[in-house]
């Protein structure tokens, strides 16, 4: 076993500071380390994205990141996109819409939404389902979901910074 | 996971000092998405995973006179990069069917070339291109042209201790572009069944090819350039006969294997049908762009 590293980071504007080998994924990290759940293990191959964060800003496979890697970087987490004051437009229309049924895939989902809908405010149908690809939902059959990133697009525009 | 040790290398000679202390059993670690998995699956031992990705010269992307694209600069950077868009479009193809956006997110060209798999989207782009692989080792620096940095699935020219720092890739001609397609059952988040890419020179008034480059992925153990399909094509006017050749010429370079994505025999007939788009793909570009 190799000695464990110190990593310090920022998870959900949070400065967090944590002790992990450097084995462990950034999603073992998450879930065994700092108890942030939400992030789900599905493939941990790069396949599912269950496991979506986001990472300076940019959608990422926690399974395929090391935990090691999140040194200095901004971490975003399914545990950070409600506020206090509310569900995130995107949680919202996910409710509206049934977009979920077992809900393993949605926390991936979700972030991975948000990024698109924070670097294309509205995009099209077919721009959706290209930039969900890596996110895979074995229950919706996936139209729930691609209608409600579409409606979060049309109800609340580029206001999905929540 | 296997243990082993991990250093973020914050130079080039740092990273080729560590290469040079574990041989073998290191691994230069960059977008992760290939090597994590490796690692996870025990398809790959490494005691040592060197980070590259604080290194500043495998972070360069720069079009200067010739495209440089650093070993870590990852996918969804160069589909973004207005000049790859213009000047490279191959490169974007190859670059935007790599995974989904969140492989996109970490994955690099340097790391996918690296990786060395027969299927790599990218390496049949970076052959047409005429892309150059700039090596560091303890003796400095050496150049490889790409086509032949891969000598069989997962092995490359690269020895134990030196990396790959970037890539460079010369201008094209002003009646010149690119294209690059695969054929898979899904159009996202697969692997190539079979990959073909086309970098074409025109004479001014768009009738003759002055030259071409035609590669191919997932039909040899490595991704293939296509010398005589592409060298027949230099002086032939512009015509369905003169593409019709070089297809042919291309499936006869073709060894594909049979496996759960092709049969050998799809896989060639394949290499035809893809070699004509990728042709007329850059020809259809070279026109437009006019």
């Amino acid at each position: 076993m190799s000695r464990k590293v110190h990593v310090q980071t920022q998870i959900n504007g949070e400065n967090v500071e944590f002790l992990c080998e450097p084995r462990q994924s950034m999603l073992e990290v998450l879930r065994n380390e700092l108890d942030l759940t939400g992030a789900k293990e599905g493939c941990n191959n790069g396949n599912c994205g269950a496991c979506t964060i986001i990472v300076e800003g940019r959608p990422v496979n926690s399974c395929c990141m090391l935990g090691v890697e999140a040194e200095g970087k901004e971490i975003q987490t399914i545990e950070g996109v409600a506020t206090p004051e509310g569900l995130h437009p995107l949680q919202q229309k996910f409710l509206e819409h049934a977009a979920l049924q077992c809900g393993i895939c949605t926390p991936g989902f979700i972030m991975n939404a948000k990024v698109l809908l924070e670097t294309n405010p509205n995009p099209t149908e077919e721009e959706v389902r290209f930039w969900l690809a890596g996110n895979l939902c074995r229950c919706t059959g996936y139209d729930k979901i691609i209608r409600a990133v579409l409606d979060t697009t049309e109800t609340t525009g580029v206001s999905t910074n929540g | 996971m296997q243990a082993f040790d991990y250093v973020a290398a914050k130079s080039l000679s740092e990273a080729v000092n560590l290469l040079t202390k574990y041989r073998d059993q290191a691994r230069i670690l960059s977008g992760g998405t290939d090597l994590i998995v490796q690692v996870r699956e025990n398809h790959r031992q490494v005691g040592m995973m060197v980070d590259i990705k604080g290194v500043p010269e495998v972070n360069t992307l720069s079009y200067n006179g010739s495209l440089e694209i650093g070993a870590s600069v990852p996918c969804y950077k160069i589909y973004s990069n207005e000049a790859i868009k213009s000047n490279f479009p191959a490169l974007v193809d190859a670059t935007s069917i790599i995974g989904g956006v969140q492989i996109q997110s970490r994955a690099s060209v340097g790391g996918n070339l690296c990786n060395a798999s027969p299927a790599a989207d990218s390496i049949p782009a970076l052959i047409i291109l005429g892309t150059q692989c700039v090596v560091n080792g303890p003796d400095g620096e050496r150049s490889v042209a790409v086509e032949d940095f891969c000598d069989g699935p997962g092995q490359t020219a690269l020895e134990s201790n030196e990396l790959l720092v970037k890539l460079v890739i010369p201008t094209p001609a002003p009646n010149a572009s690119s294209f690059y397609l695969r054929f898979t059952p899904r159009n996202e988040m697969d692997i190539a069944v079979v990959g073909a890419g086309a970098a074409v020179e025109l004479s001014a008034d768009h009738q003759t090819f002055v030259s071409a480059r035609i590669a191919l992925g997932a039909v040899a153990p490595t991704p293939l350039f296509a010398d005589d399909a592409s060298s027949l094509l230099a002086g032939k006017p512009v015509s369905d006969e003169s593409i019709e050749e070089a297809c042919e010429a291309a499936k006869d370079i073709a060894t594909p294997i049979s496996d759960m994505r092709g049969t050998a025999a799809q896989r060639t007939h394949l290499v035809g049908v893809l070699t004509r788009r990728a042709l007329n793909g850059a020809i259809n570009r070279i026109k437009e762009g006019s």
